[in-house]
């Protein structure tokens, strides 16, 4: 049997405190995390007529009543870009992450049979949360490649950028998740909070509005500390170019490293109780 | 390399009271709470003891490679406790453990299924959580499909499953499982007679492939028939560890037991049983008179005492009655008899007594295990406890004890017999 010889000695004992990030283990459970993913994916259009075709759906109609509402009633600027291909290019992120950070905060609770009867590296649930989502926004991205096609507005070299500014945002939703997940274990007001954290979230990024509406210098520069300010305003410039990332990206990056790791530890820190309470 | 799979020094698990029965908190609880705390601070007082239970209490054992191990208690005795601290689910509040291999756990079959998913997709995802690799996976699909008697279905989700079905393949996942330290816990307590007589099966293979095993039960039968090795549980404390037969004889007549009277204490009660509040369960003689000895000849009485909280539809209580080799020789509830079905079809709350009169010249003499049940039939058990008494018949006057051999058999009836004489020799 494969692993077999190669299975450590397992040591029981109370654990206190602060406890690092077991890599090699979590190595060891990849398999785990790819069938996790997988499931969550294949439940989540199990018994809908339309299927996987929600995914294409979802964007396009939220694109399309966000373009009425706020570009066409409201008459908020775009810049030189069509309203629908730039509210489009914000959405693709922002959902990318509500979604993760909505799924992860509930994903330790939902799993709580797994949680109380089998041992794996708790991280794997909030983690394989998170990529199942990612299989719906690389489904939006060629949406939005033809909606852009559609708007003959066309991309430059600098979508090549998409790629760590995709990671940005995942990994901002994971660090948040880590923390209301864990939190959600305990004291599941989270999972009533969560919501609402998302609608305000979404208003308080640049999503439905341009960043340029912000006075450019210390105030832009302060606004980066919400993360999915610097993510949204660079997919913008990756795509059709305008306000370049500055120091904004830069503080939503420290403050998404920031989350993410204080949320790692608090995670390994309450992980040991979760089988308890949940 | 030393030849233990498992070592475990001064194991010990603390839960806070309500931590494992009650909902968990929400923020108001806790805001609550951290008053309430400051203030028994202020009067001193000692939170531990109060709210506070040790589920196991400085447990320590060896086993070696190749061992099979039971593991027997009572329900509460901290059996799943230590199993769920073995298979690394919970940390020990104390102590110290080493476990030399992959722990495989049937701690509950079906974990980890999801009912929208076929039969082929849970085989996979069940699987990668009991720790399989999919390669391995892959090489044991037919195999488990064949155990699992579900061919036709295996790519109907399994929401469609007969319950019987559902569990089969969950089984059959598990059993193909090929860790190092196999752990089971009363998977024997579900599925059909010819099914738990191929997981048993199933069990010994794996015994005698040379692997280490933790097998926890209530079936005495089963135990004495799969281990050498028996630990025996009680309120947190290992009671006795030694070699089977001594193990189980020591368990069926522990203290409580031999009384004619056994009364639940809390502890043992799982927060699944409410509304149902068991009390107590007494062997009692013709006279109404609590006894541990019954004579074979006179007939006793069996009764059940419990609270119900609240008002329960289709409930039955029922009785076990086992042998000390785990044989059962009776299974009784008390809406067997049909006027009593239709009388009893729900029962408000209240103080109840269910009594069993078991009839005069039935049970051979002998020692026996009563056992209880209260259930809605195919809805919901609320409380089981297979060993909550033993007692003891005795045979004086019994029929045929004019010849003092020991008779076999679980049952002595009356039985009437006829001897008549015809002669073949003239006519024909």
């Amino acid at each position: 049997m494969q692993g077999q010889n190669s299975y450590p000695k397992v040591i029981l004992k109370p654990s206190k405190g602060w406890l690092g990030i077991n890599l090699p283990e979590i190595w060891r459970y990849r398999e785990l995390i790819y069938f996790l993913t997988w499931r969550d994916i294949k439940v989540r259009y199990k018994q809908a007529v339309l299927g996987i075709a929600w995914a294409v759906l979802q964007p396009v109609l939220t694109m399309a009543i966000t373009s009425v509402v706020f570009g066409y009633l409201l008459k908020v600027s775009s810049g030189d870009v069509p309203y629908p291909v730039f509210v489009m290019a914000a959405l693709l992120p922002w959902h990318l992450f509500s979604t993760s950070l909505q799924k992860s905060s509930q994903s330790l609770v939902g799993n709580a049979h797994l949680l109380t009867k089998i041992y794996f590296p708790r991280l794997i649930i909030p983690v394989s949360s998170v990529l199942a989502v990612m299989l719906d926004f690389a489904i939006s991205f060629l949406v939005l490649i033809a909606t852009m096609m559609i708007y003959k507005t066309y991309p430059t070299w600098n979508i090549f950028w998409l790629i760590p500014l995709t990671f940005l945002a995942v990994l901002a939703a994971l660090a948040v998740g880590l923390w209301l997940s864990a939190l959600n274990v305990q004291y599941r007001d989270v999972q009533h909070m969560v919501p609402f954290i998302i609608q305000i979230w979404m208003y308080a990024s640049p999503v439905v509005y341009s960043i340029d509406i912000i006075p450019a210098g210390i105030f832009r520069t302060l606004y980066g500390l919400n993360p999915m300010v610097g993510v949204v305003q660079g997919f913008r410039w990756a795509l059709f170019g305008g306000s370049a990332p500055d120091l904004t990206l830069l503080i939503s990056t420290l403050v998404v490293l920031i989350l993410f790791i204080s949320g790692l530890y608090y995670f390994r820190r309450m992980e040991k109780t979760f089988a308890d309470i949940v | 390399m030393s030849d233990l799979a498992i070592k475990v020094e001064g194991i010990s698990k603390r839960y806070r009271i309500g931590m494992m029965f009650e909902r968990p908190d929400t923020l108001r609880d806790v805001i609550v709470s951290g008053f309430k705390r400051s203030g028994q601070r202020l009067k001193g007082q000692a939170k531990d003891e109060a709210t506070h239970i040790w589920a196991l209490r400085d447990v320590s054992f060896e086993v070696q490679k190749g061992q099979v191990l039971g593991i027997v208690g009572r329900n509460g005795a901290g059996k799943s406790t230590l199993l769920k601290i073995l298979s690394r689910v919970t940390d020990p509040s104390e102590g110290y453990g080493e476990i030399n291999g992959r722990v495989g756990s049937l701690l509950e079959v079906g974990t980890g299924f999801h009912p929208e998913l076929t039969g082929r997709e849970n085989i996979y995802l069940n699987g990668a959580i009991l720790g399989m690799h999919r390669s391995e996976i892959r090489r044991k699909f037919d195999e488990i499909v064949e155990f699992s008697e579900v061919e036709k279905f295996i790519d109907t989700p399994v929401k469609r499953y007969s319950s019987g079905m559902y569990l089969r393949l969950a089984f059959a996942v598990a059993a193909h499982l090929e860790p190092e330290i196999l752990v089971v816990d009363e998977v024997l307590a579900v599925g059909d007679a010819d099914f738990q007589r191929k997981c048993l099966g199933k069990m010994g293979d794996v015994a005698q492939q040379g692997r280490t095993v933790l097998f926890v039960s209530h079936n005495m039968s089963a135990i004495l028939r799969l281990t050498q090795e028996t630990i025996v549980l009680d309120k947190g404390r290992i009671l006795m560890c030694g070699e089977t037969p001594s193990a189980v004889d020591y368990y069926l007549n522990m203290g409580l037991a031999k009384q004619g009277e056994r009364l639940w204490e809390d502890s043992e009660i799982p927060p699944s049983a409410a509304p149902f509040q068991p009390i107590a369960l007494r062997i009692l003689d013709p006279q109404g008179h609590v006894v541990d000895t019954v004579r074979s000849t006179d007939g006793f009485s069996v009764e059940v005492e419990y609270d119900l909280n609240e008002m329960i539809t289709g409930l039955r209580v029922g009785l076990y009655v086992f042998t000390t080799q785990g044989e059962t020789v009776f299974t009784t509830f008390d809406l067997d008899k049909t006027e009593m079905f239709e009388d009893h079809r729900s029962r408000p709350a209240g103080h109840y007594f269910s009594r069993c009169r078991i009839p005069a010249n039935f049970m051979n003499e002998g020692r026996f295990i009563v056992g209880v049940n209260a259930s809605s039939y195919r809805i919901k058990r609320y409380f089981q406890d297979e060993q909550a008494l033993t007692f003891t018949v005795d045979g004086t006057g019994a029929p045929g004890m004019h010849w003092p051999e020991p008779r076999q058999g679980a049952v002595r009836p009356d039985l009437d017999w006829q001897i008549s004489r015809e002669d073949t020799s003239n006519g024909l």
